[in-house]
C-alpha cells in the first residue's frame, strides 16, 4: 500500500498553518470594488501594538515561517514599521517571521522605499489591476495606478530587489496579462496573479468583473506557458479540470494550511470568507491563536473528508477537487456543488436560480460611506 | 565525488518544521517553501552536520545500505533547493 499523498496528508491539518494572512486594519485610502474585506474604515476593536506583538510571539513559537500581512491598507497604521521589524528582527533573538505585506503603495515614498529595502525577510507585493490607469482605475479608484508606479519606482530606485506585482484578473485585465508581465519585468519584479473572489465588495462587483467562460479558457493557457515564472497563491486550481495540472498546490487550503487573522483578532478559516459560518475563533480568546488553530469545531471539521456532492460524478472531479468554497458560498451556491467559474459550465444554471435574498452578505463592512460608489 | 561521500549540512538560513508527513524546510533567503514527505530524510538531514560524510550520517541513522541510492537521490534534490550545501572542511 503506498503512503497517502502530500495532498491527501495536508487536507487532515498540520499543526500550524504554513501560509497564514493578516489583515491588520480594516482602514484604507482606496476604496477598491472588489474589496475582499470591504475594508475603508478602522475598527475601533482593532488589535493594539501589544497584542499584536503577542500574537506574533505565539506565531513565532508554532514556527510559522512567514507570514503575508494586509488590510485594508496595512502601511496605514501608525505601528506598521514597529510590528514588521518586531516580526523580522525578534528583540531577543531567535528566528524571524518573515514578512510578506500587500500594498496599494500609496505611503511608500523614497524616504520609507530605503527603510524597507533595509529590512532582511521582508517581501513586498504591490496591487495593480491593469496595465494602464484606465483598467486599472476603474477596479481601484482613480489616481490608484499612478500612485503604485510611483511606489513600484521608489522602491526600485532604493535597490529593493525584486518586489511582487500582485493582480487580480479580471474580465477588463485579461488580454493585459502579457503587457503586466513586461512591467513586472522592466522592474526586474515577479508577477502575482490571483483569482478574483465575490468575496467583500467583490460580492456586488464579480458578476461584472469575473473572467467569461472563455477567458478562463484563456488565463489557464497562459498560466500554462508562464506557471514557472508567476506566481498564483495556487489560486486557479479550479482551470485544472481543463486538462494538464498547473503548478502549485491543488487543493482547497481554508482551516487546514491556510487561515485569516483580521484586524480585530478574529480568526477565519482563509482570507476570502469573512463571515460568521467561517470564523473559528478570536486570538483573545483563552489559548490564543493556537487554540482555535488546533481545537476550533470549524476546523476540525474543514479537515475531515468533505463530500464531492454533486460534482461526485463528474470526471474532473480530482482535477479541480470542486473548486473555491468562498466562490461557492458567496454566489449562493451549495459548498458540495460546483464552483461558480466551474469550466464544465455545471454552475452557469444553477447561478441563474439562486434567488438573490438567499446568497449570503458579508459579516463585516468597513466602507466609507460618504464615498459614493455611483460615479462610476 | 558522490554526493554520498560528501560532508552536508543544512542551510544555516533553513529552519525545519516537524509534521505528519515528515517536514516541511523554509530557506529564510531564498523564502523557500519545501514539503519533505519522508520522516527518515528529515531525520537524516538533522544529523548531517554531525558526520564526516553523507553515507556516514545514512549509517548513524541505520538506513539499510540498499537505500542509500535513493537516500543520495534525495538529497540531491534538496542540495539543489538549497535546503542542504556542503560543508566546508576544517583543514
Amino acid at each position: 500500500m503506498s503512503a497517502p499523498s502530500l495532498v491527501e496528508q495536508l487536507k487532515t491539518g498540520l499543526d500550524a498553518p504554513i501560509c497564514l494572512t493578516w489583515e491588520l486594519t480594516y482602514a484604507c485610502n482606496l476604496q477598491c470594488v472588489h474589496c475582499l474585506s470591504s475594508s475603508g474604515r478602522r475598527d475601533p476593536r482593532e488589535l493594539t501594538t501589544a497584542e499584536a506583538k503577542q500574537v506574533l510571539d505565539e506565531l513565532r513559537r508554532l514556527q510559522v515561517f512567514y507570514i503575508n500581512i494586509g488590510g485594508g491598507e496595512p502601511m496605514v497604521r501608525n505601528d506598521f514599521f514597529e510590528l514588521v521589524d518586531y516580526a523580522v528582527n525578534p528583540p531577543n533573538g531567535g528566528t524571524g517571521i518573515g514578512v510578506k505585506f500587500s500594498t496599494n503603495g500609496t505611503f511608500i515614498d523614497a524616504s520609507k522605499a530605503r527603510r524597507l529595502a533595509a529590512m532582511d525577510y521582508l517581501d513586498i507585493q504591490i496591487s495593480l489591476d491593469g496595465a494602464d490607469a484606465i483598467t486599472n482605475d476603474a477596479v481601484r479608484g482613480a489616481g490608484s495606478y499612478v500612485a503604485a508606479r510611483r511606489a513600484m519606482d521608489h522602491l526600485a530606485a532604493a535597490g529593493f530587489g525584486p518586489f511582487k506585482i500582485s493582480v487580480v484578473v479580471t474580465r477588463h485585465n485579461v488580454d493585459q496579462l502579457d503587457a503586466l508581465k513586461a512591467l513586472a519585468d522592466s522592474y526586474g519584479a515577479q508577477l502575482r496573479v490571483t483569482r478574483l473572489r465575490p468575496s467583500g465588495r467583490g460580492a456586488d462587483s464579480w458578476h461584472d468583473l469575473h473572467p467569461t467562460n472563455a477567458q478562463q479558457r484563456q488565463i489557464y493557457q497562459w498560466l500554462l506557458a508562464h506557471g514557472d515564472n508567476v506566481l498564483t497563491g495556487d489560486s486557479f486550481f479550479h482551470l485544472n479540470a481543463l486538462g494538464e495540472p498547473l503548478p502549485g498546490l491543488n487543493m482547497c487550503g481554508a482551516g487546514r494550511v491556510v487561515c485569516l487573522i483580521d484586524p480585530i483578532g478574529d480568526v477565519y478559516a482563509c482570507p476570502f470568507v469573512i463571515h460568521d459560518q467561517f470564523r473559528a475563533g478570536s486570538v483573545r480568546d483563552r489559548g490564543g491563536f493556537t487554540s482555535v488553530w488546533r481545537d476550533s469545531e470549524l476546523f476540525r471539521e474543514l479537515r475531515q473528508p468533505q463530500s464531492a456532492g454533486a460534482c461526485a460524478k463528474c470526471g474532473s472531479y480530482d482535477a479541480c477537487q470542486g473548486g473555491c468554497m468562498a466562490a461557492k458560498f458567496f454566489t449562493g451556491l451549495p459548498l458540495d456543488g460546483p464552483d461558480p467559474e466551474c469550466v464544465g459550465g455545471v454552475a452557469d444554471d444553477l447561478l441563474g436560480a439562486v434567488p438573490v435574498a438567499l446568497v449570503p452578505r458579508p459579516s463585516l463592512d468597513h466602507s466609507r460611506r460618504t464615498l459614493s460608489l455611483s460615479s462610476r | 565525488m558522490s554526493l554520498l561521500d560528501t560532508a552536508l549540512e543544512l542551510d544555516p538560513q533553513v529552519a525545519l518544521r516537524p509534521e505528519p508527513f515528515g517536514a516541511l524546510a523554509y530557506h529564510y533567503g531564498t523564502r523557500r517553501l519545501v514539503f519533505m514527505k519522508h520522516h527518515d530524510v528529515v531525520e537524516v538531514a538533522r544529523h548531517l552536520a554531525e558526520h564526516p560524510s553523507l553515507s556516514a550520517a545514512l549509517q548513524a541513522c541505520g538506513i539499510a545500505e540498499s537505500r542509500w541510492p535513493s537516500f543520495a537521490k534525495a538529497f540531491d534534490t534538496l542540495s539543489r533547493s538549497e535546503i542542504v550545501r556542503e560543508r566546508p572542511v576544517a583543514g
